[in-house]
């Protein structure tokens, strides 16, 4: 009989790593970037609903189970806050879990788990306990989904210290965002804007794995007249509107986040300083999001330079609306728009 | 023994010295009492020397409580058998998670007992390093960590560590009687037991969750939650530190040799208060306290130690002057205790790795802190019209 731990480490069969540039989806760059970081650390395991045979109802995970075997693509019970209890005494015995959770919606049963218990144990223990687990959260709206299917809980854990809060918007950013997310000794919240899964996009599968993309907003597009701030599904919303924009004649420069926590403030003042307006963008309801951090941060350091205030576009405070009227909830191009009117008005 | 929970119903429990401290035989108990004759004189002086040091800690925390010099503290009287005895069957390699009133099984482990009061002092939210001693730090959120404790075994099953009774590795996770209604430890025994993972849930049922009965809890015998997860599962006197010891021993044999998860439930009393905060007078009575006073764990020990002609003047004359010497450190270590400078204190630790947000409100506070003008909160080199604070 084989032992465990020679079953982990079974890889025959399997394919050849990927090389080279490649055109993928963002769902496709995740799942090389679990694939890379699983064949570059056997401590690496994935855990979650559905994630084995079926490759995770996104097919996220697909065919990660058939090269790494049950024991490093864990199909767990149904039960949220057992994936991501086990996860912690997994890291503390030396492994590095990736937790799947299904949909956003179903995040709040580990949620407890995750902010009382994953946040707080490295500084519990004054250092010497690390949590390097990722929880993995397809999130955002836009596919039509019933209840508990569109939502963008993020703010919650970016409340949280000790949590990091990253979200990818490009299949580049995802395929390094999540081997710099496993790598991390930190917690990684990693929400997938479920809507770009399929959006495809050029990855350098040989691109260097640091700490950048988890720590760094960067510059999606250059400006002068208005600061789109946007991250995950409402970067591609952004930069649309920024093309609309240019067909005005105004000027807009787009600023991917990719993280909120922490959040990339030295980047976000220097472009505001630059064009004197901030417009930032999510699908999480304004009230209280990521955006009232930002605003009140560039009101802070931007006073000066500033010739309107700081806007927001996203969520309303309401339950995450039915599919029927998600669009509406949802920042458009069109509101969007509409808010960097109301920023020249001033 | 059997006793009854509030019903007619008789309940099997594992009993190998009555409240006198008389070895007894029961139905079924034969290999538990082959484990507990396997005990030496030495090994029962010491258990019982650990279970007197126990509740003199506890007598000298909630001195110290009262004093001021501790914000709470959650003592474990009455519960030293169930505590020390499960311990003694512990092995180096094992590892232990606690609830956060373990305060023996921690003595049994090594931990320093004024690390054991930094938390309860309010100067750390832990204490001690979990990798010195293979005990994790306190969790205060019920029964959060009894899921730790299965993806801990999870994870031991993944080294390939021999499957071996002695050799082999297990993990214990202590708990009480209403975190049993939780979640997370009905979570834990779902994962523990389709992962067959090495892992102990070792209740402590007390009676009370502060100032609820069991009867609040549940409507069966706690260890028949065990049974219905599929884990071997049993009930033994929790007051009897040779049951405990036996049953416990048994357990982590069969997950160190690969045999998976087991349920003990300790049928034991929390002869004292929740904590230094609670009124137990409000809700229950002092016949009840004065009854499971006549069962005291420690009294049971010395009275089969004296029967053995194993306590003596000598041996007891030691434990005093070992208690003292305990006192005293408590006494002395305890107001030394302070929370370090809240620089870097606070702000350390809070990632393992550079958070920008973190280290601008640290830079930011030490600049308040040391009287100088407030920084920028962001470090931007170009701050000619920022940080206008």
């Amino acid at each position: 009989m084989t032992t465990m731990a020679e079953r982990t480490h079974t890889t025959s069969g399997a394919p050849e790593p990927a090389s080279g540039t490649q055109t993928l989806s963002l769902g496709k760059a995740i799942n090389e970037g679990l694939r890379a970081a699983m064949r570059r650390d056997d401590k690496v395991m994935l855990m979650g609903e559905d994630i084995g045979p079926l490759g995770g109802v996104f097919r996220v995970t697909d065919g990660l189970q058939a090269e790494f075997g049950e024991q490093r693509v864990v199909d767990t019970p149904l039960a949220e806050s057992g994936i991501v209890g086990t996860a912690i005494g997994l890291a503390m015995r030396g492994y590095r879990p990736v937790c799947e959770i299904q949909f956003d919606g179903f995040v709040f049963p580990a949620f407890n788990q995750i902010t009382t218990q994953l946040s707080k144990i490295h500084n519990r223990t004054r250092g010497a306990v690390q949590m390097p687990v990722v929880i993995r959260i397809p999130y955002g709206g836009g596919i039509g989904g019933v209840e508990h299917h569109g939502e963008s809980p993020e703010a919650l854990f970016a409340h949280t210290a000790g949590l990091r809060v990253v979200s990818p918007s490009n299949p580049q950013d995802a395929y390094t965002m999540i081997q710099e997310a496993i790598a991390s000794p930190d917690p990684v919240l990693f929400f997938e804007p479920k809507s770009r899964y399929w959006g495809k996009g050029a990855v350098d599968l040989e691109a260097p794995v640091g700490t950048d993309t988890l720590n760094a907003a960067t510059v999606v597009r250059q400006g002068t007249d208005v600061t789109l701030v946007a991250y995950g599904p409402s970067v591609a919303t952004a930069v649309k509107t920024a093309e609309a924009l240019a067909e005005e004649g105004r000027s807009a420069e787009v600023l991917d986040l990719r993280a909120i926590s922490p959040l990339d403030m030295a980047a976000v003042v220097a472009s505001v300083r630059k064009t004197g307006r901030c417009v930032v963008i999510h699908e999480a309801p304004v009230f209280f999001g990521a955006g009232a951090e930002i605003a009140a941060r560039v009101t802070e350091e931007c006073f000066y330079a500033l010739e309107a205030p700081v806007l927001r576009v996203g969520g309303f405070h309401t339950p995450y609306p039915v599919a029927k009227h998600e669009h509406e909830y949802l920042p458009s191009v069109d509101r969007v728009l509409d808010a960097v009117d109301r920023a020249f008005a001033h | 023994m059997t006793t009854t929970n509030g019903s007619n119903e008789a309940i099997p429990t594992l009993q190998l010295l009555d409240p006198q401290g008389n070895r007894v035989t029961t139905r079924g108990s034969k290999g538990y009492r082959d484990r507990a004759a396997a005990l030496t004189t030495e090994d029962l002086r010491g258990m019982y020397r650990d279970m007197v040091l126990t509740r003199r800690f506890d007598d000298e925390a909630t001195s110290l409580q009262r004093q001021g010099e501790l914000a709470l503290f959650a003592p474990a009287r009455g519960q030293e058998a169930a505590q020390v005895g499960s311990a003694y069957a512990l092995r180096p390699q094992d590892y232990v998670f606690p609830s956060y009133r373990e305060h023996g099984v921690l003595q049994v482990r090594g931990v320093d007992p004024v690390d054991r009061l930094r938390f309860f002092r309010g100067s750390d939210h832990g204490g001690w390093n979990p990798t010195e001693h293979n005990a994790a730090v306190y969790t205060i959120v019920i029964g959060a960590h009894a899921l730790h404790a299965t993806g801990y075994a999870m994870g031991v099953q993944r080294d390939g560590t021999p499957h071996d009774k002695h050799d082999g590795t297990a993990v214990i996770t202590y708990f009480g009687d209403g975190a049993t209604s939780q979640g997370d430890v009905n979570e834990a025994m779902v994962y523990a037991a389709v992962n067959d993972a090495p892992v102990v849930f070792f209740l402590q049922n007390n009676q009370w969750a502060i100032s609820e009965p069991t009867t609040r809890q549940t409507k069966v015998p706690l260890y028949r939650r065990g049974e219905a997860f599929g884990l071997p599962s049993l009930r033994v006197d929790g007051n009897d530190v040779l049951a405990v010891y036996a049953a416990t021993q048994e357990a982590l044999e069969r997950a160190r040799a690969g045999g998976g998860p087991s349920f003990i439930e300790a049928f034991t009393y929390r002869m004292g208060a929740h904590t230094t905060s609670d009124d137990p007078t409000r809700y229950r009575t002092s016949e009840q306290e004065e009854q499971w006073r006549r069962r005291d764990p420690i009294d049971r020990l010395a009275a089969l130690l004296r029967a053995e002609g194993a306590l003596d003047e000598d041996f007891e004359a030691e434990i005093k002057a070992t208690g003292d010497a305990l006192s005293a450190k408590l006494r002395t270590g305890v107001r030394a205790l302070d929370g370090g400078p809240v620089v870097p204190s606070m702000f350390d630790d809070v990632y393992a790795t550079p958070h920008g947000t973190v280290a601008a409100e640290r830079a930011w506070y030490e600049a308040y802190d040391a009287g100088e003008p407030p920084a920028p909160q962001y470090a931007i080199a170009d701050s000619a019209q920022g940080g206008a604070r």
